[in-house]
């Protein structure tokens, strides 16, 4: 397509990285290091991912390893010749195919930033969008108090704020007893740390833990932390339900097998004004689906991911995608992928000159993906989608939230016509708000497919659509006027 | 030998539900062959607009009685696909424009369409939310729009509840005369009828071809986009006078933006791509247009594909050489006029005069080049 072509405000690089987290901004540095001309994006306003994520406002942050780690990222990236635009929401990207033989193919990004739009051109495109936060509904989960885990840590580590003043935690992974700890050292009261998890679940993944001895005692610490406060540690306990009149007043848990699902057991109740849950993360994949990449389904990585080669290059030539957007893997596998891609850039801009060195720097990087790849996995297991805290999804419990639509609703839709996830999406509404279906998207093709008895390969993920993110149609038309408007010519009569 | 129907549909489209229902209700047995889900190509992703004020001139009177169809339709379709009808004006910013909505609407006011020019002030009073700058405004009472997405739910009951066998996820691969009929071919069993009718949209180009006939459709991939939920900001269905806007607020608070701005795709990969500079010029006149839009946000954005013939008029009528054959698409604004259209043919296929001439497709068969 000849896309504005000429246009003198359309800037061009030769790779573009989308997301400046450890894996988009570790692939921007080696990138930039072999010589390309790099353009790395990102939303929040400085480098770092959710992981490594930058104190804001004059907050001094916590002076923490992780914090640290943060900083020389931030700081390799801009002393690198890599270009960083932050602050800038990426919503639309597309591939560019040349129609009259000239130029290389190549993609078009466009961000919305403090100037406006901001169209950027180039034949490579780096996606390190990271992940969300998986929801699995339960009554009670959208009233106020009840704050995702990753939100709490963003409202932690840039803002020094806590979620409320007596919380109950609950959810499942390595994340929870961290946040947890964190939440204790700023001093809020945790009451109480719910984990889907069972003990011989951590225990069974002890080995893998234990080849990184480091995160093994940080572990602990989290643990002890958190337990010396006074907060009382529920293995195999999930959340019945959140209640209150305008907010979080009191938390239900109860005890859950080892599909997620409810078992018979005494609950307990804690009067909190607030639920910090994580139920674990699903991949962010939109870029590379709406560019209709081949994409794979794995319940242990985040759900549905690109596939890749092992230059992490998508079955489109020229769009490579790392991090957990890639598959859920945790800031190490993200970091080493970026490095991996940055590299594999930079040996196919010397192009047949140096092969042989860049294979070498390849195998190195492959090694220690190796070597990372056993916690990692051992870590996503643990924050997979149960099937059983799914299935246990009430009937009134509304599922998605942007367009208030119950599991009843979405079963009946089923039921009655829906052959298909995006028919799904027409019968009910369901993904059509703001959130374009990042809250209900993993529960609502769950409850599909289990309905349907299908695999989830079967019931795919809904069409990707720009805007990549809901944009303002005030940031995206700018100051213009009327007669330049490139209005084509008009419609027979 | 399987079962022989009356009629075989192939597309479930608004043209082909809405034959199909009109034939089954006049007695004949009808199955009707659907790729995917009735109504989700472009009769169930357009803009939804149902305006005298972007219709071709030769199509008002269709378009008039078929605005009257989908007013009524709890009534004779017997489900809700949330139609609002409510005042229609188109825009004029420019002085060209000025002249062009001059022409246009006197045109289409002369064919029927209700439509009278109104000054600035004026329309100002029928649209409170306008911004500034327009000239002029064709002002019109018979508008609205449907909520396109509920167009296939609701034929989907009525077609059920007239008999009709729907074979949904069915996708036809040929189709061949056979003794007195003909037989479509489908992954599965063949599915034979007396009659046939063409009804795939953008795809009757390859059908028409199975039967030997080159009948060539344009395809026109239309870019739309939908707002988030806002309060309400404006209360009419809004052009401007060369037709490249469409926009219309729904009753939950969401507006979606139209105009038939062109993305990227085409019959084998449907609408592929939106094109940024196209998408932000079609929200720009938006803006221009309500600037009280500008608060919201775009949820999202998507492509529908629509069949235009050489004259971008309907190809609806027999299929020439092929007897009980019929086509029925590329009905230019299909969205508004195709109930009445098809249900003019289905008149036609249950050996009815028809109240309105249909546009049989010869015209386009011979010599297209010479015009």
């Amino acid at each position: 397509m000849n896309l504005g072509a000429g246009r003198a405000d359309i800037e061009r690089a030769d790779v573009i990285v989308i997301g400046a987290g450890p894996a988009g901004a570790e692939a921007a540095i080696t990138a930039a290091e072999g010589g390309l001309r790099v353009l790395v994006l990102d939303e929040q306003g400085a480098a770092g991912g959710q992981v490594w994520r930058a104190p804001v406002g004059g907050f001094p942050g916590k002076g923490d390893a992780e914090a640290a780690a943060g900083a020389a990222l931030r700081e390799r990236l801009s002393a690198s010749s890599a270009r960083a635009l932050f602050a800038h929401r990426v919503w639309s990207v597309v591939r560019e195919t040349p129609v009259d033989g000239g130029g290389a193919p190549g993609f078009r990004v466009d961000a919305v930033g403090p100037e406006g739009n901001l169209s950027l051109r180039a034949p490579h495109l780096v996606v390190a969008t990271g992940a969300h936060e998986r929801v699995v509904p339960f009554p009670g989960w959208t009233l106020p108090g009840v704050i995702g885990l990753a939100a709490a840590t963003i409202l932690l580590k840039s803002h020094g704020l806590a979620p409320g003043r007596r919380v109950v935690m609950a959810g499942c992974g390595p994340l929870l007893v961290a946040v947890a700890a964190g939440l204790v050292g700023a001093g809020v009261e945790v009451l109480a740390v719910a984990d889907l998890a069972r003990r011989r679940d951590w225990l069974a993944r002890l080995p893998a833990v234990l080849g990184r001895p480091a995160l093994a005692v940080r572990g602990a610490a989290w643990s002890v932390r958190a337990t010396l406060s006074g907060a009382r540690l529920l293995p195999a306990h999930g959340v019945r339900r959140a209640e209150g009149r305008d907010g979080v007043e009191r938390v239900v848990l109860g005890p859950v097998d080892a599909s997620g699902a409810a078992r018979a057991g005494a609950e307990t109740v804690f009067e909190a004004d607030a639920l910090v849950v994580g139920h674990g993360l699903t991949t962010a994949c939109e870029v590379t689906r709406m560019l209709r990449a081949d994409h794979r389904f794995s319940r242990l990585q985040g759900g549905w991911m690109p596939q890749v080669d092992e230059h992490f290059e998508t079955t489109i030539p020229g769009l490579f995608a790392i991090g957990d957007g890639a598959g859920v893997r945790g800031q190490q596998i993200a970091s080493l992928a970026g490095r991996r891609v940055g590299l594999a850039l930079g040996a196919r801009a010397v192009s047949v000159r140096a092969p042989r060195s860049a294979t070498a720097d390849f195998q190195a990087v492959d090694r220690q993906l190796a070597r990372a790849r056993p916690f990692s996995d051992a870590m996503a297991g643990l924050m997979a989608q149960r099937a059983g805290q799914v299935a246990a999804i009430g009937a009134d419990t509304v599922v998605c939230r942007c367009e208030d639509v119950t599991r009843a609703e979405i079963d009946a839709a089923i039921d009655q016509s829906a052959g298909s996830i995006d028919q799904l999406k027409h019968l009910t509404r369901c993904g059509m708000g703001p959130c374009q279906g990042r809250y209900c998207g993993d529960t609502v093709q769950e409850l599909m497919a289990v309905r349907l008895r299908q695999p989830r390969e079967a019931v795919g993920q809904w069409t990707g659509r720009p805007p990549l993110r809901p944009v303002s149609l005030g940031e995206l038309v700018g100051s213009f006027s009327y007669d330049d408007i490139p209005i084509p010519k008009p419609a027979p009569l | 030998m399987s079962r022989v129907f009356d009629l075989v549909v192939v597309g479930g489209g608004i043209h082909g539900c809405t034959a199909a229902l009109f034939a089954a209700r006049g007695g004949l047995s009808v199955a009707l062959v659907e790729r995917g889900a009735l109504c989700r190509e472009a009769s169930g992703v357009n803009a939804g607009t149902l305006t005298m004020q972007m219709t071709r001139v030769a199509l008002i009177p269709y378009a008039l009685r078929a605005h009257a169809m989908w007013a009524d339709a709890p009534n004779w379709l017997g489900h809700d696909v949330g139609v609002v009808v409510c005042d229609g004006l188109s825009l004029a910013f420019t002085e060209h424009e000025e002249a062009l909505l001059t022409e246009r609407a006197g045109k289409r006011r002369a064919a029927g369409a209700p439509i009278e020019l109104i000054t600035a002030q004026q329309a100002q009073r029928v649209e409170p939310g306008l911004g500034p700058g327009v000239r002029l405004a064709g002002y019109c009472k018979v508008d609205g729009f449907a909520n396109a997405y509920l167009t296939g739910l609701a034929f989907r009951n009525a077609l059920l509840e007239a008999g009709v066998t729907l074979m949904e996820r069915t996708e036809a691969t040929g189709i061949d005369p056979e003794g007195l009929g003909y037989r479509v071919g489908t992954a599965g069993a063949a599915v034979r009828g007396r009659r046939l009718l063409i009804a795939g949209g953008v795809w009757i180009e390859p059908m028409l071809g199975w039967l030997g006939v080159h009948l060539p459709i344009k395809v026109l991939v239309n870019q739309l986009a939908v707002t988030e939920r806002q309060r309400p900001v404006m209360r009419t269905v809004l052009g401007i006078a060369s037709g490249l806007l469409s926009l219309k607020q729904y009753p939950h608070g969401t507006t979606v933006i139209g105009g038939g701005w062109q993305g990227e795709g085409d019959r084998e990969r449907g609408g592929v791509a939106l094109l940024p500079d196209r998408l932000i010029g079609n929200v720009r006149l938006a803006c221009h247009a309500i600037p009280a839009l500008a608060e919201a946000r775009i949820a999202r954005a998507w492509a529908g594909l629509e069949a235009e013939t050489a004259d971008a008029l309907p190809a609806v009528g027999p299929i020439p050489g092929h007897p009980d054959a019929y086509v029925c698409g590329s009905v230019h604004s299909g969205y508004t006029s195709g109930l009445y259209i098809a249900r003019l043919l289905a008149d036609r296929i249950l050996d009815r005069e028809p109240a309105l001439p249909l546009f049989p497709i010869d015209r386009l068969l011979a010599q297209p080049e010479t015009t």
